[in-house]
């Protein structure tokens, strides 16, 4: 086993762990703090089944951001549409025989990185020419989009550019999932492209890319409207009256 | 007329250019000791006050969901930055609604947060100092917890509830608001906001009830404090003088009169109002909240029904079940607590109110959808029941009425400029400018149909619109009650209206 193959069989165990674990804490953390009051951004639904479709509409559609910016939300929304193909067309380099419905994705998955990597530098745009945003984007806010931008266009490099052994790439991803390291080929877009893809990994439970899993426990909208029919209370709340008593 | 200069009206709305530090000057009167203490906060700094501080954060963030989520998943999109109307009005960079929230949030990060922790300044997290503290004590009383912002927050962070937060720890370390502060004692020693005393109460609504015979020739009741009745009226302490407040007041009874109904009104729980979902204390909510129940439990009521009042209606529809409930010694067949508008659309919709529009003539009306009842509260059972019920009490009661701009009505409502605590003399500057936003939507219909009135169902809303709709070349008189809007339509039965109308006089 080469170096590099060892250095990177160490950095995406480390990841993976990080991110399961990482998120995982975190969704422990918001799913045990009590929500004390209903607080849903009025209209709300009146049933969770009302509540299941306004969460799939603001995920699936992000429908408050188009009401709220449509540059945003073209750029937002071909960035993390195009990011979900791409996601999807890479699972074919961890399932093997690879799921049909991969197939199916591929040749979409091959544009939609241009999409994403468009969609990356639309908002990275909007952090420099409108005066609000500039305003509040901080070192990490561009540095994230900075990250971004550099995994997508590794990876664009590698079908663009120069071409990797996929092969290679596919049976040292099978490797680490079977805890049989396979090695790893040397090229440089190849090797960026997964050492970025390892810090995301890594900074995701602790960054603000945690809107990922933040939003379904968000209380303005995973609420329904019921609170004169249904008496709700938090433990903390019902021992202080308790205490009282 | 003002030492500041008053935003302009546009044709179009425009989003300004930000300015930092503009608002930095603005903050309210601190609450002296004497404020504090009754709500068991220190009086002053305390020594060790950054722990404190820090450590009721810490609370608070194991106590709310809210706070935990909405500090960590903010990814500064910017969707936000437009949509506050103390941004708008004022163009200070701080008051934009993810700005306000990065107040909090960089302390957050920094005693909290692994990356802030470590890489504060990679995150923009920084100490908590005093100069932050002051930092909070101004915006945060620059934000009136409309939840405007979070309607257009992807995730639905909502600032209201980092201004909660902020308050609360700012009241934990002695930096309690007076304005806030003093009436919340208020409430706990004599009923309500206002300071009136049952003695004056008693008087002001004999008082009313001798103007309302006068009028009508029909001796409609004021009741308080009468056992036995079957409804018990909340109502915000300014319907019980203040114009026109009061108006809205006299088209309560007068419905109620017409419904043949038992009520009442408590000189115990004199005020619908509860400032302690302003500063974010669900103690001082909670206590606030159980005096209404302790006043339905004395009275013996069957049903408790709340009159216009805005944040007043998001505690009672959103929050009372839970602070003061359950309220299963009250008459299942009625939601707990109803509104005004409720009960007397239910009325209209059966024929039981004859309504003479006409008397509304004089007046084409436009309707602003009060913040905490668009964005905080429900009505009718119904999703939307906020928006179409009081729009069609208007609608029976006057014949002309036209709906301003569609981004400034419903849930992208603006607020007036004065809630959430902030309708104090000593923020004159923030409530006018505050209120741009609402007074270019009313300068549109004004132009567009002729509007000539401002109908509202919020005790704060027609307070703060009577003082700053002068400031923008309006009249403070063309704020009305919706009750009020009824109660001059309605033709009581046996009153000299309907024999007029009739034919049936001399």
């Amino acid at each position: 086993m080469t170096l590099v193959t060892a250095l990177y069989v160490g950095l995406f165990y480390a990841a993976t762990i990080i991110l399961v674990v990482g998120i995982a804490l975190r969704i422990k953390k918001y799913a045990q703090t009590p929500s004390p009051l209903k607080i849903p951004t009025m209209p709300a639904p009146r049933t969770e089944t009302g509540v299941a479709l306004r969460m799939f509409r603001e995920v699936v559609f992000f429908e408050s951001l188009f009401r709220s910016n449509k540059w945003t939300w073209i750029f937002g929304y071909l960035f993390h549409f195009g990011l979900l193909l791409v996601l999807l067309r890479h699972l074919r380099y961890f399932t093997e025989p690879v799921w049909f419905w991969v197939n199916w994705v591929q040749p979409f998955g091959k544009y939609a990185a241009f999409a994403m990597v468009a969609g990356l530098l639309g908002l990275w745009a909007r952090r420099f020419l409108v005066d609000r945003v500039r305003y509040i984007s901080t070192p990490s806010d561009h540095l994230m989009l900075a990250l971004l931008v550099g995994i997508g266009m590794s990876g664009l490099g590698m079908d663009y550019v120069s071409h990797t052994d996929i092969v290679s790439v596919k049976a040292f991803f099978l490797g680490l999932m079977h805890f049989s390291p396979q090695p790893l080929p040397g090229d440089p877009f190849l090797l960026v492209h997964l050492g970025l893809v390892a810090t995301l990994m890594i900074i995701f439970p602790i960054s603000k890319l945690l809107h990922a899993p933040g939003v379904f426990f968000s209380p303005t909208r995973n609420q329904t409207d019921s609170s004169r029919e249904r008496r709700h209370i938090a433990p903390w709340a019902e021992q202080l009256e308790a205490g009282e008593r | 007329m003002a030492d500041f200069d008053v935003p302009e009206l546009n044709e179009y709305p425009i989003i300004p250019k930000l300015k930092e530090g503009v608002m930095a000057h603005s903050a309210p009167f601190i609450a002296a000791e004497k404020f504090q203490t009754p709500l068991g906060f220190p009086g002053q700094l305390p020594e060790n006050w950054k722990e404190v501080a820090i450590d009721k954060m810490g609370e608070l963030l194991g106590k709310y969901r809210s706070l935990q989520v909405f500090l960590d998943i903010c990814v500064h999109c910017g969707a936000c930055t437009d949509k506050c109307h103390y941004y708008l009005g004022t163009s200070d960079a701080k008051n934009m609604p993810v700005a306000r929230q990065e107040l909090l949030r960089k302390v957050y990060r920094r005693y909290f947060t692994f990356a802030g922790k470590y890489f504060p300044r990679l995150v923009g997290a920084v100490d908590l100092t005093e100069e932050v503290l002051d930092d909070w004590y101004s915006y945060f009383h620059q934000c009136s917890q409309c939840r405007r912002c979070s309607v257009f927050c992807p995730y639905g962070i909502d600032t209201a509830e980092i201004s909660m937060a902020a308050r609360e720890i700012l009241d934990a370390v002695g930096k309690g608001q007076k304005y806030c502060n003093e009436i919340i004692g208020k409430v706990f020693v004599i009923g309500n906001n206002l300071g009136l005393p049952e003695p004056a109460l008693r008087d002001t609504l004999e008082g009313l009830e001798e103007e309302v015979e006068e009028d009508t020739g029909v001796k409609v009741r004021f009741p308080l404090d009468e056992k036995g009745a079957d409804i018990l009226l909340i109502t915000p302490s300014a319907d019980f003088f203040a114009e026109p407040h009061v108006d809205g007041l006299i088209g309560y009874a007068k419905v109620f009169h017409e419904a043949g109904v038992s009520w009442t009104m408590s000189s115990k729980a004199s005020e619908a109002a509860n400032f302690g979902m302003f500063i974010g204390s669900y103690e001082n909510m909670r206590r606030v909240s159980l005096r209404i129940r302790e006043a339905a439990l004395e009275l013996g009521v069957k049903r408790i029904i709340f009159g216009e009042c805005g944040h007043a209606w998001r505690v009672a529809y959103s929050f009372l079940n839970t602070l003061a409930g359950p309220f299963d010694f009250l008459d299942p067949n009625y939601p707990v607590p109803q509104h005004i508008c409720e009960f007397t659309l239910d009325l209209i919709k059966q024929n039981k109110l004859r309504l003479n529009k006409e008397e509304n003539d004089h007046m084409k009306l436009t309707f602003h959808d009060s913040c905490n009842v668009a964005r905080g509260a429900g009505m009718g059972n119904v999703e939307g029941g906020q928006f179409t019920i009081p729009r069609e009490v208007i609608k029976a009661a006057c014949n002309y009425f036209y709906d301003m701009p569609q981004d400034t009505i419903h849930d992208a409502t603006f607020c007036c400029g004065g809630g959430g605590g902030l309708l104090t003399d000593d923020l004159m500057e923030l409530r006018v400018k505050g209120s741009q936003p609402r007074m270019e939507a009313l300068k549109r219909v004004t132009e567009d149909h002729g509007v000539t009135n401002l109908a509202a169902i919020c005790a704060i809303c027609k307070s703060q619109f009577a003082k700053v709709l002068p400031y923008y070349g309006f009249t403070m008189d063309q704020i009305v009650s919706v009750h009020q809007l009824v109660s001059n339509a309605i033709v009581l039965k046996g009153s000299e209206q309907e024999a007029e109308l009739d034919g049936t006089t001399d």
